[in-house]
């Protein structure tokens, strides 16, 4: 098998053009503000392209679920960390280049370049050669290395390479500066003074002193005298200084093309997995999802909002979980309750758990299965007043009408809150509308509502009631759960709280 | 190079942690007049008198060893004085050395190194002069071995090294510094290095292969030439200036700690001459181990109240041997609380090496000496005054250990006498119990008598001396408590011969206990 990338195991399945503008859903899901804080510390590998483009194939997704798999693997995962600072130190040499003027020490720094490329090219090949590696892809791509480091070229370039380090590690020379007057020569091993002075005052030793040592402002830059030193050491070492000269003269174009794009794109899996690993900390689980496009039954156990998780993790608290599941005909979540209870949360759960799966990513979650969809909608109520109460009912027609036309069987719909500055009325009939077009479409859909009538739509639709403390129901557990909205859970636990249920009444009211 | 006269192997460390009661045991003791008459108006001396009075060894090899010291100082104190003024003066004279705006360059921390380091060795030659005139005259083991130590390694032979080193490192010759090359060529692991001798043979250098030597010469007008020339020169001195300025820091030390070892011998010394004015006695104690139960001594005085009236005072002999509790009761302004600081000066002064003021004294050590006194100044409150004091009592009972020496002056007496004997009774027995010795000064004849009457064989009772005519000797007894503390007398002697007064606060007294009764029957 040959390697492609390690994004893609087939050439035809690649991204045909890497976009930068994120999908529309991204900021109604809070997709936008994972994906910004997953890619943060790796804006040099402008990784948001591979985040923003979903797959279509079911094997796409196992090929990048067993490289997550394999990096899950600590040890792995650092090396090949590792090896992505290598690389940046060495694309920082190389950078440095342009900017500097003499000719010794652009050489040299293109000789470290090199040097560091090549170790870590070989420590690459070593740490994958002893990781038991599952995945097709890293598998591939270490037989790449393997073939890559027996080549002709690599062997040649990493020879001369060590070479001429060696030579140069070597060269100890001497300077005497009088004046204004520099002399140059070889090192003729005269004893180091700062021993001999310390030696001599060693019996006076007490505690531990000041360090009076001056720290020198280092520059990778060279000025004029020492640049001047540096061409009289040269000819102290002409035969070496020849050596480098004609290295890098001959190998301008040294790293290889492949290497460099699984540097790049290898941060996909990386990134990712440093930023679940920050939210398993505080407890919180992920699992591969089982991936299915024949069936819709979906589900998943403990799973939470990825965003919210995030920035709870900064605090070293943990969200609430949830669970949910569809089964046999059942299509679409009604999530109704009180306000500030979870349910927005819970919808973007669900659409968020769906894009990350499919784009290969293991997801919140103790156990989850998901549906390979098509196109995802979402419908959140805007924040912006609009005066013109019909205006705004009216774009939200169109814009559910844009969504409902272009909604295949399966495509997933999450609303949230629509219809609420039209009357109860206007509200339930409208909502009843939709409902009957989307459950004719038979599409997978959250809705959360206030409208509690939706909840009997059929036996495609599932309810979920956002949870409360019974006795204290301002306290709001953010537990979403499927249970009937007979629109009792909350009155009851309201009654609780001041003692009129049947019970108190009975055990008040003095007979 | 160690002075070593504090201890025969570890500095003395003025910067140690003193006994969380320090202050109570300054002010209970009156220390501060103890450390005055050391310091002799030196501020330094005074505070190292008062660290090392205050950190109390208890191991008798190291009480020992600075007897003896003190002792050589005693015979030798001119001599003493004079090494002590060597290291003052080292260390005044380093100071005024400017060290200025151009620490930051290895040139100038190398000048002034050269510069102090030359006021130093001139200093160490006088420490050594002395030494090679004096040493013969000291026979503790301290002193022996720190003349010992200077005569080894300030021979002349060091001496010619360092001065040759100072020449040295003035660069006549110029600076060789030895490089090699790191990232980008760059020079880098700069060391000064010193250049062969020249003093090769002709033939030698004629045969020699000529190694090629390159250089050049950067123009006057250069300037950020000139600059980066320095620089690259700083570069190579800047360790060696490192070093020099270390090792003067390390001999800085050096004297530091030499001052401050004899501070402490200074300090006696300068008592010792206070007390010989006044023709008090002093003597060396002689300390008994941990938890051996020993306290007996002849003509033990308070050494603070002499200092302060300024004249030989009645000193009480006392035998306390297998003795835990030593309960002291007697007439009012009888000598109690005297006798009290002078038991509490000693155990300090013996713990830490010093002479005591008594013809004899031998005591064992204690892990820890802790007061709780009477506080005079709040009075007015007396339940606020019984809080005050149980709360004291807490924190002492929060670092005792045991072992300790705990001296109680008229403790919770602030309230009725049968509960404040009853609270003393208790913390008395359980300290007790814990091996801590205690002596306890009261007025309250229930707590003393009680017991007294159980004719415990570790208990001793001691009283204040008072003769038939009612005349104080300030001298303490060993006698069965009493049941008055003579208020009488001392009211008499201030109001004049006037029982009825007397007998008015008597009165007083029991309408007080009326009231209280008729409250109680109302409620």
């Amino acid at each position: 098998m040959t390697f492609h990338n390690i994004l893609f195991e087939k050439a035809e399945d690649s991204i045909k053009g890497e976009t930068l503008e994120a999908p529309a859903f991204f900021v109604d899901l809070n997709l936008d503000q994972i994906i910004d804080a997953i890619t943060a510390d790796k804006q040099e590998y402008n990784l948001k392209p591979f985040f923003y483009t979903s797959l279509s194939n079911i094997d796409t997704i196992k090929y990048r679920h067993e490289i997550m798999q394999d990096l899950e693997n600590q040890a792995l995962f650092e090396n090949i960390k590792l090896f992505a600072q290598k690389m940046r130190t060495m694309r920082e040499y190389l950078a440095r280049l342009d900017k500097l003027y003499y000719k010794y020490l652009k050489e040299r720094w293109f000789l470290d370049a090199v040097e560091i490329y090549c170790d870590s090219v070989n420590n690459l090949l070593h740490d994958l050669s002893l990781a038991d590696l599952k995945s097709r892809g890293l598998s591939a791509f270490r037989e790449y290395l393997t073939n890559y480091t027996n080549s002709d070229r690599f062997i040649l370039l990493q020879t001369e390479m060590k070479k001429i380090t060696a030579d140069l590690s070597e060269i100890k020379y001497c300077l005497l500066i009088k004046g204004n007057h520099i002399k140059v020569r070889k090192y003729e091993s005269e004893i180091d003074y700062s021993a001999d002075v310390e030696e001599t005052f060693r019996k006076f030793k007490q505690g531990a002193v000041k360090d009076y040592r001056v720290k020198f402002h280092e520059s990778p830059e060279m000025n004029h005298v020492e640049a001047k030193v540096l061409d009289l050491v040269a000819q102290l070492y002409p035969d070496t200084f020849f050596n480098l000269d004609n290295f890098c003269t001959k190998n301008e174009n040294y790293s290889d093309k492949t290497i460099g794009i699984f540097d790049r794109e290898i941060q996909f899996y990386l990134a990712y997995l440093e930023f679940i690993a920050v939210i398993k900390q505080t407890g919180l689980k992920f699992c591969y999802p089982q991936i299915v496009t024949a069936s819709k039954e979906v589900y998943d156990y403990e799973g939470f909002d990825l965003a919210l998780a995030y920035k709870f993790s900064a605090k070293k608290s943990s969200v609430v979980c949830n669970d949910f599941y569809l089964k046999d005909k059942e299509r679409a979540f009604v999530v109704t309750g009180p306000n500030q209870g979870g349910k927005t949360t819970f919808a973007r759960t669900f659409g968020q758990l769906h894009y990350l799966a499919g784009i290969g990513c293991p997801v919140p979650g103790r156990k989850a299965q998901l549906f390979l969809y098509d196109k995802l909608f979402t419908h959140f109520e805007k924040e912006e007043n609009i005066k013109n109460l019909r205006g705004k009912l009216e774009d939200d027609l169109v814009r559910i009408y844009d969504i409902l036309n272009r909604a295949t069987p399966d495509s997933i719909i999450i609303m949230n809150e629509i219809f609420t500055s039209t009357t109860l009325a206007d509200a339930i009939f409208l909502s009843k509308k939709i409902m009957e077009k989307i459950t004719q479409l038979d599409l997978l859909c959250v809705w959360v509502t206030f409208v509690e009538e939706l909840v009997s739509s059929g036996d495609k639709t599932v309810s979920m009631i956002s949870m409360v403390v019974p006795q204290n129901p301002a306290i709001r557990t953010y537990k979403i759960q499927r249970r009937p909205a007979d629109g009792l859970a909350y009155a009851l636990s309201i009654a609780e709280k001041y003692r009129l249920t049947y019970n108190h009444l009975k055990e008040r009211i003095k007979s | 190079m160690k002075a070593f006269l504090m201890y025969r192997d570890r500095d003395f460390d003025l910067q140690q942690k003193l006994p969380s009661n320090e202050q109570a045991l300054i002010q209970d003791l009156e220390l501060n007049t103890l450390f005055g008459a050391m310091a002799s108006d030196d501020k330094f001396l005074f505070e190292v008198a008062e660290k090392a009075v205050l950190s109390s060894l208890n191991d008798l090899n190291t009480i020992q060893y600075r007897q003896n010291i003190l002792k050589d100082c005693i015979k030798n104190s001119s001599v003493v004085r004079n090494i002590y003024e060597i290291a003052v003066q080292a260390i005044k004279s380093e100071k005024k050395v400017y060290f200025g705006f151009f620490s930051k360059y290895p040139g100038a921390i190398l000048s002034r190194s050269i510069e102090v380091l030359q006021i130093f060795v001139d200093m160490l030659k006088k420490l050594k002069k002395v030494s090679d005139e004096h040493a013969d005259k000291f026979e503790s083991e301290g002193f022996t071995t720190f003349f010992a130590v200077l005569n080894k390694e300030l021979d002349d032979e060091y001496f010619d090294r360092v001065q040759n080193h100072l020449r040295e490192l003035k660069f006549h010759d110029g600076v060789l510094i030895s490089a090699e090359l790191e990232k980008g060529n760059k020079g880098t692991n700069y060391i000064l290095r010193k250049p062969h001798d020249k003093k090769q043979s002709w033939v030698d250098r004629i045969f020699a292969k000529k190694p090629p030597v390159y250089s050049f010469t950067i123009s006057d007008r250069d300037e950020s030439g000139n600059k980066a020339l320095s620089e690259l020169r700083d570069r190579g001195i800047n360790l060696v200036a490192n070093s020099l300025a270390q090792s003067n820091d390390h001999i800085l030390s050096f004297f530091n700690m030499l001052r401050a070892e004899l501070a402490f011998y200074v300090g006696c010394l300068n008592l010792h001459s206070r007390l010989a004015q006044i023709e008090e006695p002093i003597s060396f104690p002689l300390p008994a181990i941990l938890g051996e139960l020993r306290h007996s001594f002849k003509g033990l005085y308070d050494l603070c109240l002499a200092l302060s009236i300024r004249r030989k005072i009645v000193g009480n002999n006392v035998n306390a041997d297998d003795k835990s509790l030593v309960i002291i009761t007697g007439a009012n302004q009888g000598g109690k609380s005297t006798f009290l600081r002078s038991i509490g000066l000693a155990q300090l002064m013996m713990q830490c090496g010093m002479f005591v003021p008594a013809e004899s004294f031998c005591a064992n050590v204690c892990s820890g000496l802790f007061t709780h006194y009477k506080r005079e100044e709040d009075t007015a409150m007396n339940s606020g005054k019984l809080d005050e004091e149980l709360s004291r009592m807490s924190d002492i009972a929060d670092n005792i250990t045991s072992n300790s020496v705990l001296l109680f002056n008229e403790s919770f007496a602030a309230t009725n006498e049968r509960e404040g004997s009853e609270i003393a009774r208790q913390i008395i027995c359980a300290l007790s119990e814990k091996k801590i010795k205690i002596f306890f000064v009261t007025h309250s004849y229930e707590f003393a008598h009680g017991f007294y009457d159980k004719k415990m064989k570790n208990v001793i009772s001691l009283r204040a001396e008072r003769q038939t005519d009612g005349k104080r000797t300030f001298k303490i007894i060993e006698d069965k408590p009493l049941q008055t503390s003579y208020g009488e007398d001392i009211y008499n002697k201030i109001f004049g011969a006037d029982t009825k007064g007397a007998s008015k606060s008597v009165s007083a007294n029991c309408g007080q206990n009326k009231i209280d009764r008729e409250n109680e029957s109302v409620l």
